[in-house]
């Protein structure tokens, strides 16, 4: 009982808050990203990188909050910056539609044109973020840094395995769920929600039953930014800001969305989780769970690990051509890419 | 297309008017090192370093007949080697420089050797790059280094953990020359005297997460964690990793990680920390101390001796060479006995010596000794976490 107690534990510390915190993260991430490939259509390559410029807006307006001295006790202070953040990316994304997504769509160009633009103004974005706050690490999380210590937990509990739980993997989950549950009930229930579904399933249709379709684009737009923005902030307060580690979401963020099934947003949340528990199971040693889960004295030569951490990026990679392969719709049967 | 054609026609004759510009009484000498990148912490102070050196032997008036010396500044980018090697050759062929002192790190020395000071047969003098590696390197005696190779540091920090009484660790190094390099020379070490290493992995830099790295480390098991990265970078993650996790309590960290910064980062959480940096072989009073304080250079920081007499050196042997050309093959005998010994902020006693035809040891700030294949003996500190600062306990 002891030892599956510790394995228990050891499995939860190394495997199961990580993934769980990651999926998170990455199931937001996904779902702006099928969210605008649902609505308008094409694939956003600026999505990691509008995730980059909140999260840098909501550092700049942090630091402000702290040089007043203010703090929000065990609570990283990005938190109340976020609404700022939100409203001035998607203030940053609307500009940029206008800009130039929209100048593409009234020419109804193909997707691959549109796919292109945010290529550039994802390298623009990418620039933007850099020369304002710079390329290095920016650790912004303040407040409590620790629920349960490592430590704390083993001497708490006598197990010999300890247990961290960090306030922003808590604060994270918790994010996370509040703004799925608003954004499934936003789709669902509203005559808004209702509207852009229509507009995803038939476009013709929906314009012929007197829809508004720039208003959806820019309502998808709103959403998409306020998505991006809390994805980005969740993160950075969980692994750190870096300019270039949000670029490299993009990758496990289509992922997701196209192991899910690209334009279903249920697709999104389940792969992410699924990219998530994969990256971090898969790279995982597993040689002292066996050890407590084997009988008494019994030695697991080597570190029972199915990949090493070295190639801890090919999997999402490996993940989206095996589905691209096998299964180009995705679990929840969405649009071929 | 006419007007870019006269640009690149009035640009191509300014680069050639200002090296013909170039008079007799000016050398320049390239600073190469990564501004940028994982090192850019500690960077500053060593460039500053070296560019004290290259102004005291300036202002002496005593150097090849009062010739000037201008450091001209690179970014080295410290893991870049395309970016590095394409620094070194602006160097040389822009600023026209004499000699190259830099790059930092192990992996674009060997770049910028390799492709551009080698080929155009010029002596560089790296302050920091300890790769084992750059001991058999084919640098048709060019090539020098005022640090020690981490084949000796990874033998003294294997000696260091066991005289701890620590018998079992894991080891993570940044995946690059200088880790690899030091990490295979600490497991072999410490497998010699008797230690066990459970796992030897290599962690990669900038990456936002190292729970899977961490992970593999804590499974494997160990008395403590053997950190050879880098501070601002992924050497970092993982400590920071470790900590949170609860993986492991004692941490043992190479040159790369020493640093104020890591404290900061880490706050109380960092209980037992110790290992190894180069260190000074300077006995006595320190006359470096005195000069670096003018210069307000913290002399404290990792390499920054190195860096004075990496520059040092390469100025006092174009002194004894009596000129550019043959600079090289006077660095070990500038280095070593036998001669007057030139300490720190002697260069200009040390550069009139060298006139006058005597032979000089230069000491320096390092107490810099150079062995074949051209680098330091090396002397290393032991460094401790005591009462939340960083403290020197004992020379290796």
């Amino acid at each position: 009982m002891h030892d599956f107690a510790n394995a228990f534990i050891l499995l939860s510390n190394y495997v199961l808050i990580p993934s769980i915190t990651y999926g998170s993260q990455l199931a937001i991430g996904a779902l702006g990203i099928t969210l605008v490939f649902s609505i308008l259509r094409f694939a956003n390559f600026a999505h990691g990188d509008t995730m980059a410029f909140g999260t840098m807006v909501a550092i700049f307006c942090t630091w402000g909050v702290q040089a007043l001295g203010l703090s929000l006790g065990p609570l990283p202070v990005a938190l109340i910056t976020l609404p700022v953040a939100i409203a001035v990316t998607i203030a940053l994304v609307l500009g940029i539609d206008k800009i130039i997504y929209q100048f593409y769509r009234n020419k109804k160009v193909e997707p691959i044109i549109l796919v292109m633009a945010s290529v550039g103004v994802m390298f623009m974005m990418n620039g933007i973020v850099r020369i304002l706050i710079g390329t290095g690490d920016v650790s912004f999380a303040d407040g409590a840094r620790f629920i349960i210590r490592a430590r704390e937990f083993r001497e708490m509990t006598g197990l010999d395995e300890g247990l961290a739980l960090r306030t922003t993997q808590v604060i994270t989950v918790v994010v996370a769920g509040v703004v799925m549950a608003a954004l499934f009930w936003f789709l669902q229930k509203t005559r808004t929600g209702k509207s852009m579904r229509a507009f995803s399933d038939n476009e013709d249709l929906a314009l012929l039953s007197g829809i508004k379709p720039e208003r959806v684009v820019q309502i998808t737009w709103i959403i998409a930014a306020t998505l991006a923005t809390i994805a980005g902030v969740l993160y950075g307060l969980d692994k750190g800001f870096r300019p270039f580690t949000y670029f490299q979401l993009l990758l496990p963020m289509f992922a997701a969305a196209i192991l899910g099934g690209i334009g279903q947003p249920i697709g999104a949340v389940v792969g992410g989780f699924v990219i998530a528990f994969s990256e971090v199971a898969l790279t995982y040693a597993y040689r002292r769970v066996f050890e407590y889960l084997g009988p008494d004295g019994f030695e697991v030569e080597g570190l029972a690990q199915l990949i090493e951490t070295e190639y801890k990026f090919a999997i999402s990679f490996i993940i989206l051509v095996i589905v691209l392969l096998v299964r180009p719709t995705g679990i929840f049967k969405g649009r071929v890419l | 297309m006419k007007n870019i054609l006269l640009a690149g026609l009035s640009s191509v004759a300014l680069m050639t008017a200002s090296a013909a510009l170039a008079d007799d009484h000016e050398i320049k000498i390239g600073v190469i090192l990564g501004f940028s990148g994982p090192l850019e912490s500690i960077t500053p102070a060593m460039g500053a370093s070296g560019e004290l050196a290259m102004k005291e032997v300036s202002d002496s008036g005593a150097f090849l007949d009062g010739t000037k010396v201008t450091p001209v500044r690179a970014d080295s980018t410290c893991i870049d080697a395309a970016a590095a090697t394409s620094a070194a050759e602006r160097l040389v062929s822009s600023e026209g420089v004499a000699a190259i002192f830099g790059p930092d790190c192990s992996g674009v020395t060997t770049a910028v050797v390799n492709n551009v000071t080698v080929p155009q047969g010029m002596l560089d003098i790296s302050p920091s790059a300890t790769s084992p590696a750059l001991s058999s390197i084919e640098d048709n005696g060019l090539f020098f280094r005022t640090s020690p190779s981490d084949a000796r540091q990874g033998a003294i920090l294997a000696q260091i953990v066991m005289d701890r009484g620590i018998e079992e660790v894991a080891v993570t190094f940044t995946n690059n020359d200088y880790g690899q390099g030091f990490a295979d020379a600490f497991v072999e070490s410490y497998k010699a005297i008797g230690g066990t290493v459970t796992l030897s992995s290599a962690h990669e830099d900038g990456r936002a997460d190292y729970s899977a790295e961490v992970g593999a480390l804590s499974a494997a098991g160990g008395d403590a964690l053997v950190v050879l990265g880098y501070i601002d970078q992924g050497g970092l993650g993982v400590m920071r990793s470790a900590i949170d996790t609860g993986a492991f309590d004692v941490f043992v960290g190479g040159d790369g990680m020493y640093g104020s910064s890591l404290l900061e980062a880490l706050g109380d959480d960092l209980e037992t920390w110790f290992g190894t940096l180069p260190g000074s072989a300077v006995q006595g009073d320190d006359p470096f101390l005195a000069v670096a304080e003018a210069a307000g250079i913290d002399v404290d920081g990792p390499y920054v001796r190195e860096s004075y007499d990496a520059a040092a050196l390469i100025l006092l042997a174009m002194q004894a060479a009596g000129g550019v050309d043959s600079a090289a093959e006077h660095v070990m005998a500038v280095a070593n006995a036998p001669g007057e010994k030139i300490a720190a902020g002697e260069l200009a006693r040390g550069l009139e010596l060298l006139a006058a035809g005597t032979d000089i040891d230069y000491v320096g700030a390092s107490g810099v000794e150079l062995i074949e294949p051209g680098e330091s003996s090396g002397v290393y500190r032991e460094f401790e976490l005591v009462d939340g600062a960083l403290k020197d306990v004992k020379m290796h």
